[in-house]
């Protein structure tokens, strides 16, 4: 005993540090220490952010550089503040306050004492410089927009927060990252990767030389250039349009998924998030709770689509052979839905598709309706095969575009009603309005575009999406270049292409009188009702105008969908905007004046009143 | 007896751990206070430099303890151990004051540490008295003439003071246990370290539920064949308590604060987590720093001179007391488990050396020699990573100093000499 008991001391004791020491270094230890490490200070070299161009290489962002002027406390000298104030456009009880607050953050640190300064402020002090110890100026880089549009699109950048420093190692405090849009969509793209020099400190923080001589250093990466699929023209154009509007527009090239123009109205000018006002103008922005700029509708708002959706009840009819495009179903300026009468404008007789289409018969497509269900022996197996076939243009989930955000939109499933009146305790009477693209179905005006690209594709559509070029070379991924099939047979497309052409060709079409010279056009306007609560009750508004097109007919070029809210008729405001956004896509210039006056002109600012004005109102007026 | 015979005989794994040691040793601290690589690792002037000197005495000193007649050291070692004394009683007079502790001889060109060379006088005279043919260790009286021994070198180096080289002379403790002082009393030393240390941790009111607990289980399995000593265990169990509640009350009023932070700290007492870091980093400042340069070493270490934390000097006094946080952090787990590996292998190495002495003072010095050098090792490391309260005493063979190092070697060769000629009975 007394012979090993020292032996059993000496393994313990190596047991016990063995163990204490795989702790600390094996299970305690992680790679990124390098970074919490005292003795090692980070100094980064930020590249350029990369350029954004449009589809025909037109700047649409860039770099702008600017100068702070920092301060670092500890080595200011007396200096004549008179003089310098005056370079530096400030009064001289602020120069005192920012650099007495400069010293309370830190002596030894630099802080920015006056932020981005204009270029000639720059230019005159830039040679007195030398005079003022304990001050520099530091160049950065901030955005340039060479556009008032596309906000929405475009995105903005902002400094990091905690949660990002959480989430992702890559940044530092004080570092810029994209926030919404392209911008942050593509931020690995654009961002580049900055460089790193590792300093090697001692305890009192002072530099001893490079950290292992360097050699784990980087140097930065540039940015990447990108174009994007905005046609900046047609862009800017469609948002003069949306002019005291609010709703949006997406236009599509049917034969790639390119997104032409996306425009969410009402808008803000990009520029304003940038330098010295950022903060004011975000706050304001985000405080318009009611307008709500910064809320993209192109892409979130979910609204009843409306008549353009009679198109796909049109071709699924087709497709489960339901009707052919000569069948005619009555029209009692309007249809029954038991004893209750829902109207139609139409002007009522018998109709077959192609009239159904263009005169935007409501009886025509209840019929229709009525006629797919009653194809299938059950109202559920009838409600799956329609899901799907509607499913298949795009509708009812993220459609998978390059923006960072979205919304599903909704096609009601079987399930969706089971839990509203029960199970089979409906029928295709109950969920009638869906023949119409009223009732439960939501759509964002980028699915609408969609699905006009389509229609217009005559089958099959490409995912829409925005990054067109990096560095001047085309995109490759499939996800964007693989052409998505409908479930709807090709050949069923020809006659409702021809109705919605005669929408625009034939006299009693509801945007006849919208027809561009020389081009010919297929549309289907929509006129969608919708509800709001004013104090509780629920209080109908005027209703919203939808308008869905492409042109040419043959070999369409450019797909569009335009929603405005409550802008009434289908062919009143987002009819006209549809055409001449094509017009101006397709021929470069507007000959009809008299339409795009009145479109640049007329405001609904009154009507997006009424509802706040607390007195009683009208909705729907004749008069406009 | 021949410089031939001395090679065949002397233990060449020992020798061999040493050197490994030694050199591993004087790597760390050429990396902890190097500074540029202008200066010749022989340049006087700096710290690895005058390390590499002392390493050369060191070999010197070797050389002469081999080659001294074996029963010198037996014959001398009553002179050893007087001298040393009287050198730490001049400290009194002639010290010369270093961070506070008047612990060093100023010979000019070194600084001489007489509490080093008291470590081996010590040994050699605790294992001279112990080995003689009038001891008997089983006599209260003789018991407490050894004790003596290890005490007046102790009481002499506290007032210094030096409380962490006091400690170190109690390891001798064992060398006495291990010629027959009964392991009662070793028993009674670990009971109270441990009834201390719950006291702390737990508070006396769970000692004494435990007690009672104990008690009952005791009763409740009682056997007919097994008497329950009732009185003796009754006694005991008041002592316990009696011992618990006077650490409560020493630790809460006569320990100052920067006392009670340290145990605060080794045993975690603080519960509130924040106040906890808070003095880690202040109070245990030291400790916090070896403990994260160790850490971020990992399992490979950053390599050689490239330890970021040991350039940047954020680990106080790293070339001496701290010397081990510079291998954690630039050779990583290798290094460390390499370094604790040799030393376990030395000290069972001399473990199975002194056994196999079949002359009673070689046994027992071999035994003073382990004991010094386990309490430092353990000790030292035990601090640096951080499972020991903050104790400063040198790593052997490690740690920058020249007295250390010398007397270190000395203590080592004074016993592989003897070891040469074991096969005698006396020399």
């Amino acid at each position: 005993m007394r012979k090993i008991l020292l032996s059993l001391i000496i393994v313990v004791i190596a047991v016990t540090f063995l163990g204490r020491l795989s702790y600390l270094q094996i299970f305690s230890f992680s790679a990124e220490q390098v970074l919490e490490d005292p003795a090692i200070k980070a100094i980064y070299d930020y590249p350029e952010r990369g350029y954004i161009y449009d589809r025909n290489g037109h700047l649409l962002v860039g770099n702008d550089p600017a100068y702070d002027v920092m301060v670092i406390p500890r080595e200011v000298q007396p200096l004549d503040t008179l003089e310098f104030c005056g370079l530096l456009g400030i009064d001289k009880e602020k120069f005192v306050e920012k650099l007495r607050r400069a010293r309370v953050y830190s002596p030894r640190l630099p802080s920015v004492l006056v932020p981005q300064l204009s270029k000639q402020d720059y230019a005159k002090l830039q040679e007195k410089m030398r005079k003022y110890k304990g001050f520099y100026i530091q160049k950065r880089s901030l955005r340039y927009y060479d556009t008032p549009s596309a906000a929405n699109v475009l995105g903005y950048i902002s400094e990091v927060n905690e949660g990002d420093l959480a989430v992702n190692k890559y940044y530092v405090q004080g570092e810029l990252k994209g926030r919404t849009g392209v911008e942050r969509f593509y931020e690995d793209l654009l961002r580049g990767r900055k460089g790193v020099q590792y300093i090697q400190k001692d305890r009192f923080n002072r530099d001893i030389g490079p950290y292992k001589n360097g050699t784990i250093d980087t140097l930065p990466e540039q940015g990447k250039q990108i174009s994007i699929t905005i046609d900046k023209t047609l862009q800017e154009y469609g948002e003069l349009l949306m002019n005291g509007k609010r709703g949006g527009i997406v236009a599509i090239e049917p034969a790639t998924g390119e997104i032409l123009a996306m425009i969410s109205g009402p808008t803000y000018d990009p520029a304003l998030l940038v330098g010295r006002e950022r903060s004011k103008n975000y706050t304001k922005l985000y405080n318009d709770t009611i307008a709500n700029p910064t809320w993209d509708r192109s892409i979130h708002a979910q609204q009843p689509p409306g008549s353009p959706f009679k198109t796909l009840n049109a071709l699924i009819a087709l497709q489960e052979g339901a009707l052919d495009e000569s069948t005619t179903i009555q029209c009692y300026h309007g249809f029954y839905v038991g004893k209750k009468k829902r109207g139609c404008h139409c002007g009522g007789g018998l109709r077959n598709m192609n009239q159904g289409i263009y005169q935007s018969c409501n009886a025509y497509f209840a019929g229709t309706f009525r006629k797919i269900f009653e194809k299938f022996e059950t109202t559920d197996e009838a409600m799956d095969v329609w899901e799907k076939h509607m499913k298949s243009f795009g509708l009812g989930d993220y459609l998978g575009y390059d923006l960072p955000f979205g919304q599903k939109g909704r096609i009601p499933s079987k399930e969706y009603y089971d839990k509203w009146y029960g199970d089979n305790r409906w029928s295709s009477s109950y969920i009638i309005s869906n023949s119409i693209g009223q009732g439960e179905i939501l759509a964002t005006p980028v699915q609408l575009a969609n699905m006009t690209a389509a229609i217009a594709n005559r089958g099959h559509y490409f995912t829409p999406h925005i990054l067109k070029k990096i560095e001047g070379k085309d995109i490759t991924e499939t996800k964007f270049t693989e052409a998505k099939h409908t479930t709807i047979d090709p050949k069923y497309f020809e006659p409702v292409v021809q109705g919605m052409a005669d929408v625009y060709r034939k006299r009693g079409g509801t945007a006849y009188w919208l027809q561009i010279p020389d081009i010919e056009i297929a549309g289907k306007t929509g006129t969608a009702e919708n509800f709001t609560k004013i104090d509780g009750v629920r209080t109908q508004l005027t209703d919203h105008s939808v308008f869905v097109a492409f042109a040419p007919v043959d070999n369409p070029k450019i797909a569009i969908a335009v929603y405005i809210e409550n802008g009434y008729f289908g062919s009143r405001y987002a009819g006209h905007i549809a055409t001449l956004m094509i017009e101006k896509y397709l021929k470069g210039e507007i000959t009809r004046t008299d339409l795009e006056k009145r479109m640049l002109e007329k405001t609904l600012e009154a009507e997006y009143a009424k509802p706040y004005s607390g007195e009683e109102f009208k909705i729907n007026e004749r008069v406009w | 007896m021949s410089g031939r015979s001395i090679l065949k005989r002397i233990d060449w794994l020992s020798v061999f751990i040493y050197f490994a040691l030694v050199l591993i040793g004087w790597i760390n601290i050429y990396s902890s206070t190097f500074i540029d690589e202008q200066s010749s690792i022989f340049d006087i002037g700096t710290r690895y430099g005058k390390q590499l000197f002392f390493i050369g005495v060191s070999l010197a000193a070797i050389v002469i303890i081999l080659s001294l007649e074996v029963n010198f050291y037996e014959r001398f070692s009553s002179l050893f151990y007087l001298i040393s004394m009287v050198s730490l009683l001049g400290l009194f007079v002639f010290g010369k004051t270093i961070a506070g502790a008047t612990s060093w001889y100023d010979l000019g060109f070194f600084n001489l540490q007489p509490s080093e060379l008291a470590k081996v006088a010590t040994a050699l005279a605790l294992a001279k008295y112990l080995s003689d043919i009038q001891t008997d260790i089983k006599r209260r009286k003789d018991q407490m003439y050894a004790l003596l021994i290890i005490l007046i070198p102790a009481i002499l180096i506290i007032p210094q003071p030096d409380p962490g080289s006091a400690l170190v002379f109690f390891a001798l403790i064992f060398v006495i246990f291990r010629e027959g002082l009964p392991l009662f009393y070793l028993a009674i030393i670990f009971s109270l370290i441990l009834i201390f240390v719950i006291t702390l941790k737990f508070g006396p009111i769970w000692l004494i539920i435990g007690l009672v607990l104990f008690i009952i289980l005791l009763f409740g399995l009682k056997r007919k064949t097994l008497k329950i000593p009732v009185i003796p265990l009754a006694l005991v169990s008041v002592a316990i308590i009696l011992f618990s509640l006077s650490v409560n009350f020493v630790f809460n009023n006569v320990f100052e604060q920067r006392h009670r932070d340290r145990f605060s700290l080794w045993l975690r007492l603080e519960k509130d987590p924040n106040k906890l870091e808070q003095i880690r980093k202040t109070i245990g400042y030291n400790t916090y720093q070896s403990e994260k340069a160790i850490e971020s070493g990992g399992f490979f270490g950053k390599g050689f001179l490239e330890g970021t934390r040991t350039k940047g000097d954020f680990v106080p006094e790293q070339d001496t007391d701290y010397i081990f946080s510079t291998v954690g952090e630039e050779w990583g787990f290798i290094g460390t488990g390499t370094v604790i590996i040799l030393f376990t292998i030395l000290f069972l190495r001399l473990i199975s050396l002194a056994e196999r002495q079949k002359n009673a003072f070689a046994r027992m010095y071999g035994y003073g020699v382990i004991s010094i050098l386990l309490i430092h090792y353990f000790i030292n490391i035990g601090m640096v990573i951080g499972i020991l309260p903050t104790i400063g005493i040198p790593l052997p063979f490690f740690s920058y100093g020249g007295s250390g190092l010398l007397f270190f070697t000395i203590l080592l060769f004074i016993f592989l000499k003897l070891d040469t000629n074991r096969l005698k009975e006396s020399f």
